[in-house]
């Protein structure tokens, strides 16, 4: 993993050619960033991978290259690549949330988008919302109605009502049910959720 | 999944030129709600899969010529939330949120609802869209509660999964599909769907090498509404849907009743539709309109129940959209 | 001295009382580490090979191509293995660099199976082929010739699973020469004794782990054979491993709760009074034993009974314990057929259960807690006799059970260690399954030391730790809080001991309260906490506290035996024939509580749980396959927020309750949902669905069989 701060969009017409001459072999990595060289081989057969690439996330906040297969997911890459393991995997299959986080602020299921179509979008963790020390308004409420159990949907449930919360503040109980209707809990969790949501979405606590 | 290769083309054009001839080698990828669990089960393998994020003409919602012309790769959640869809379209609203999950309306698209396949539970767990062992159908003897309860003659036993379809019949849009080159055709909805014959075809019209691009849905001023019954009251299948569209300003003719989750493809009943045209619709049409729905329903051994449920879904269908 | 009584309540300042958990805000931020998110440097990760076949020999394992895979590490097979008996059954393993190499390298793994002929089928009396067990209490045909009326009823529930959120597994390493293990588990302290026979390593070098898990419910005691498999690829490869199961195989063989259909004859007198019961029970664990549940449930003293248990073999992954083991099973039917008998004899439910609440084994509580439960839902203003005779399609109705648990805390031992500063730390082998056991531990200590919750840490999850019992049949809370209640209280003692030199009077004239050590009832004499701590001089004091269930009870510290009381109301569309949850009432005791939102936490999620497996559960395996076709999250279905209505519940405290000491409540709750929720769908329809789940398929079902109706 690295940081990357810069990479080309686009190649110039001479540099593919240059790549050409080398094929995407290693002369040609050592002299260009590994993400231009991803774009050389798209420009050249119209497809990358099967084998691993260079995958540009930007993770609350944070912009940074993996080296990931086009086949891996976002979730997968957030937590076996990135070591972000707030989000959950659970169904594995986009039914049950736990693995929710938001890209451009929108709630999403991770097991179900690959990474490689997350780049250049914005992605917030349950991580990214807040901390032990800062908690936003919804992880407060959730910790004072004990909106959790086992606390393994958790994660994916803050985020989801956190996206929610933002977008309809002063929700009534029915729109909060509904916008907690894309996650589930095994414990049962869902009476001190429903509290802890329409606090949060009452201004209470905080902003979200 | 089996690794694959990935392109992300900026155009249309390029991208029709990177499909191929025959079904699974190459997959399109939109939101990636049904293709990425595919992949995951491995229903399919492709070696190749198109992402069609790019493609900025197959976003939004604009109005065309009499039509609503909505782009494939428009979300569940922007439809649910257009003004000119939410003031003539009620049905598509009511579908698109009926999908239960504010995760799978930020990234699931119009035209991915309406190629997903099916959740048939033998086709999930890797016996085939015709779901055969050793020659024998496995659902039309085994654990068919969620199967077909029309057109069920044929192998197939699986119903459409698409929450959009039976609500754009009703509606009477059509599909508009590239193909090499980015050549463009048009395909009425009510043909858009097909019961596959065999297991190397698909459930839509589309052929391999074409790509759904838009949605032209007619602005005729038909009341229309559609009714799902759920197990779940949040994200689950439908067991049926019914959706309904009459009356509208070219006055009678144009009523369409189309069930959902009943059949291998959207269920247009136009014995039912005809009622619609010639009586008010009120509680009694309603009721009526109901039970000429399911005249000729053929249930397999588990799935009698889903006839009362789509007699009430049309019932319901009728009066929403009143 | 401080006495290790519970105090009373007007002298509690923490028990008893609403407190957030003290590790939320690291389970809100993803902060908290889960087994499943445990990272080692170098780590590989495992896919396993499984059956896809419900039994077949196999005749060769060939790894050659997984093993030759770009970035696999080692390929693992079961040499041992001959037959395999269910789909699922771990079969071979593959470690590699990435979870994607893993997963495409496992498909790569050939296994030659010689498919035999399979049995998945559990509802038929026929196919068992065990010997029947059979219970026979006083003269069935006396009691059935003493009744006015006599009720024949089949009813069933079918095999349901765990689906913890967090899937069975762990990560292994070896690391100088010693054994690093995280599982997710129920059983930190004993977890490695299922590793005997694998590992030569002694106790003292195995480690295990745990700090947070993703529910349990019974089915994570084990080492498990995934556990075995991980100790053995981490030695084959010299390299940290992770393994934890896919969905569908964790849906289809790390949690079965064993399935129970059952045909059962009540009779009773024309007042309601039962005079016998005959129930033949059926259903299957899987491919080993079963055991039937209770009939007649809680009304154990009815004088003529019979019960017949006749188990089913089958080629489905086995059962495991699942939250209070076979109790919802004997409770639903035995409801169930109460219920009918109730209505064959135009009598209203309540009356009936409290009319023969002389058969349980604690009239007063039940009678207390029917009639608090009947209050709180408005019983009286709102019961009709079966069928609502409302117009319209959506009908309403209500619904009565009544259950029983033991909840008896297991040996546990806890360390307790004031420090000279003033710190103080808890250190007790027991795990954290939800229930919020840090905070529990948390607060009887800070009680005892009369300190601030904040001022204690309290350490879990590790093998290193005082041994505690594994947390299943609500014995965690009874058992951990009197071990650290006795740690505490040792620790308190050895302290007050110092500070009574220094105050110059008897320590048994002593407590600790608000932060000071100060003399009972007057606190003239006194120093504050920190001031005692400090004269400790260089060395802490670490007590162990012990909780001996025997002794506990008879000390009433902790005992067991508890009662509950749940009415559901429930509205049913006759037309689709989807039933709806209006509200759940429960009605609960369990001793002393420590943590009143916690406890309540508890009795939530129970119904939620109980709801769920009412409505939505159930294994579906296709006979032909042998397959289970819903091992996933989106056929088998769990409620979500829109499914559970209104909840209500209602504790049992004070008098009569607090003084019995702790008892457990994981259990209880979860046991009556499924019994009131479908007398409530046949109170509201007239008829019986009488299978579980209630889904609408069956409700039209048993509408169109009665006819008539709008089917």
């Amino acid at each position: 993993m690295q940081d990357e701060h810069e990479h080309p969009d686009v190649l110039s017409v001479s540099r593919r050619g240059f790549l050409k001459g080398f094929g995407a072999g290693t002369a040609a990595t050592s002299l260009l960033s590994p993400l231009s060289v991803r774009e050389a081989e798209a420009a050249e057969r119209g497809f990358v991978g099967p084998g691993a690439v260079p995958v540009v996330l930007t993770v609350n906040g944070r912009k940074q290259t993996i080296q990931a297969e086009p086949c891996v997911t976002l979730l997968d890459a957030l937590r076996n690549r990135l070591d972000i393991t707030g989000p959950k995997k659970v169904c594995d299959r986009g039914t049950c949330g736990a693995c929710t986080v938001l890209v451009d602020d929108k709630p999403v299921y991770a097991c179900s988008m690959l990474a490689i179509e997350a780049e250049g979008k914005h992605i917030t963790t349950v991580e990214g919302l807040g901390t032990p020390e800062k908690l936003n308004s919804v992880q407060k409420a959730f910790v004072e109605h004990d909106a959790q159990q086992c606390g393994f949907c958790t994660s994916g449930f803050v985020t989801a009502a956190t996206a929610f919360v933002r977008k309809h503040p002063n929700a009534t109980i029915e729109q909060i049910r509904s916008g907690l209707g894309g996650n589930l809990c095994r414990c049962g969790t869902y009476a001190g959720m429903l509290l802890a949501v329409a606090d949060a979405a009452s201004g209470k606590g905080g902003r979200a | 999944m089996k690794p694959f290769e990935y392109s992300a083309p900026k155009t249309l054009k390029e991208a029709c030129g990177l499909l191929g001839d025959t079904w699974g080698k190459t997959e399109i990828l939109a939101g990636g709600t049904d293709l990425v669990t595919s992949l995951k089960q491995r229903i399919t393998q492709p070696s190749r899969v198109l992402s069609l994020k790019h493609l900025k003409e197959l976003h939004g919602i604009r109005n065309s010529r009499g039509s609503l012309v909505i782009g494939a790769m428009t979300t569940l959640g922007e439809l649910a939330a257009h003004s000119d869809v939410r003031r003539h379209f009620p049905a598509l609203v009511t579908a698109a949120t009926g999908v239960g999950s504010p995760q799978l309306l930020s990234v699931g698209t119009v035209g991915g609802d309406l190629c997903q396949r099916p959740r048939c539970w033998y086709f999930r767990n890797g016996y085939g869209l015709l779901a055969q062992k050793d020659g024998v159908s496995l659902a039309r003897e085994g654990e068919n509660r969620y199967h077909a309860i029309f057109a069920a003659d044929g192998p197939a036993l699986f119903v459409s999964a698409s929450s959009l379809g039976p609500g754009l019949i009703a509606l009477g849009a059509e599909m508009v599909a590239a193909g090499p080159g980015g050549a463009t055709r048009s395909i009425p909805a009510t043909e858009f769907f097909r019961a596959p014959q065999s297991e190397n075809e698909r459930e839509i019209a589309l052929k391999p090498n074409e790509i759904l691009t838009e949605i032209n849905v007619p602005l005729k001023g038909l009341k229309n509404g559609i009714y799902e019954i759920r197990h779940r009251h949040g994200l689950d299948w439908p067991y049926v849907t019914a959706a309904v569209a009459f009356g509208g300003k070219e006055g009678s003719g144009g009523a369409r009743v189309v069930l959902g989750h009943v059949a291998p493809m959207p269920w247009s009943v136009p014995a039912a539709a005809k009622l619609l045209n010639t009586a008010r619709p009120d509680e009694a049409t309603a009721a009526r309109c109901g039970q000429v729905a399911v005249e000729g329903a053929r249930p397999l051994s588990q799935n009698a129940y889903k006839i009362q449920m789509a007699r009430t879904a049309v019932k319901r269908a009728v009066l929403a959209a009143v | 001295m401080a006495k290790v009584d519970w105090p009373e309540a007007s002298k509690r300042t923490l028990i008893g009382k609403r407190i957030s958990r003290t590790d939320g805000p690291l389970k809100v931020t993803g902060a908290a580490k889960y087994s499943y998110d445990i990272s080692r440097p170098g780590l590989l990760y495992v896919k396993l090979v499984t059956s896809p076949h419900p039994k077949a020999e196999i005749s060769g394992i060939d790894g050659t191509a997984a093993a030759a895979v770009p970035g696999v590490k080692a390929v693992w097979k079961d040499e041992e293995l001959q037959e395999v008996q269910y789909v699922g059954q771990i079969v071979a393993a593959v470690a590699a660099e990435t979870e994607e190499i893993a997963t495409d390298a496992a498909h790569q793994v050939k296994v030659e199976y010689r498919v035999r002929e399979h049995q998945v089928r559990d509802n038929d009396p026929a196919l068992s082929k065990d010997k029947p067990s059979n219970l026979t209490v006083g003269n069935l045909d006396e009691g059935f010739a003493k009744a006015d009326v006599t009720m024949n009823g089949n009813y069933g529930c079918p095999v349901i699973t765990h689906c913890c959120l967090e899937p069975h597994g762990q990560v292994t390493e070896y690391r100088d020469g010693e054994l690093y293990i995280w599982p997710s588990t129920q059983n930190v302290s004993r977890y490695s004794d299922g590793l005997r026979n694998d590992v030569d390593l002694p106790q003292n070098k195995i480690h295990v782990d745990c700090q947070h898990m993703g529910g349990g419910f019974g089915s994570k005691f084990d080492t498990d054979k995934w556990g075995k498999i991980g100790v053995t690829l981490a030695k084959m490869t010299g390299r940290p491993v992770k393994i934890m199961l896919d969905r569908d195989t964790e849906l289809m063989i790390a949690g079965n709760r064993p399935s129970a259909y059952a045909k059962i004859k009540v009779g009773a007198k024309r007042d309601g009074t039962i005079t016998a019961v005959d129930a033949e029970v059926w259903g299957t664990g899987g491919g080993g034993g079963y055991s039937a549940p209770p009939i007649p449930y809680v009304f154990g003293k009815i004088p003529n009974r019979r019960l017949v248990g006749k188990g089913i073999r089958t080629n489905r992954g086995g059962q495991r314990a699942w939250r209070a083991p076979n109790h919802p099973q004997g409770c639903f039917l035995t409801m169930s057929a109460f219920a009918d008998t109730a209505a064959l004899l135009k009598m209203d439910e309540l009356e009936f259960f409290q009319r023969n609440i002389q058969f349980t084994d604690r009239p007063t509580v039940y009678t207390e807690e029917l009639n608090k439960a009947a209050e709180l839902i408005g019983y009286k203003r709102r019961a009709h006799l079966r069928g609502d005779a409302s117009p319209g399609p959506i009908k309403r109705g209500l619904g009565v059970s009544i259950h029983t648990w033991g909840g008896q805390g297991h040996p546990s031992e806890c360390d307790v260690t004031i420090h000279p500063d003033g710190s103080v730390e808890a250190a007790c082998g027991t795990q954290d399954l939800g229930v919020g056991t840090r905070t529990c531990i948390a607060m009887v200590v800070a009680e005892t030391l009369g300190i601030p919750l904040q001022a204690v840490k309290v350490k879990i999850g590790r093998n290193e730790y005082p041994q505690s019992g594994a947390s299943g049949g609500s014995t965690t809370i009874g058992g951990i809080s009197v071990s650290s209640r006795q740690g505490a209280t040792a620790a308190l003692n050895a302290l007050l001991e110092v500070a009574a030199k220094r105050l110059g009077i008897q320590p048994d004239l002593l407590e600790a309260r608000d932060g000071q050590i100060r003399e009972v009832d007057n606190g003239s004499k006194r120093i504050s906490w920190k001031d005692a701590c400090a004269l400790l001089g260089p060395s802490p004091i670490t007590k162990r506290g012990v909780n001996v269930p025997g002794e506990s009870a008879k000390a009433n510290l902790a005992s067991q035996g508890v009662g509950g009381a749940q009415i559901a109301d429930v509205s049913v569309d006759i037309e689709t024939g989807i039933v709806t949850m209006n509200e759940l009432v429960a009605v609960q005791d369990c001793g002393l509580i420590i943590n009143l939102k916690l406890a309540e936490s508890q009795v939530y999620g129970a119904l939620i749980m109980g709801i769920t497996s009412a409505l939505y559960e159930e294994a579906v395996y296709d006979t032909r396959t042998g397959k289970m076709l819903n091992a996933d999250m989106e056929f088998y279905r769990l409620a979500g927020i829109k499914d559970v209505g209104k909840l209500t519940v209602h504790m049992m405290t004070g008098k009569g309750y607090d003084d019995r000491g702790v008892i457990g409540l994981g259990e209880p709750p979860v046991i009556s949902p499924a019994a009131a929720i479908a007398n409530a769908v046949a109170n509201a329809v007239g008829v019986r669905v009488p299978q579980l789940p209630l889904t609408p398929e069956r409700v039209l079902a048993a509408l169109a069989q009665r006819g008539g109706s709008a089917a």
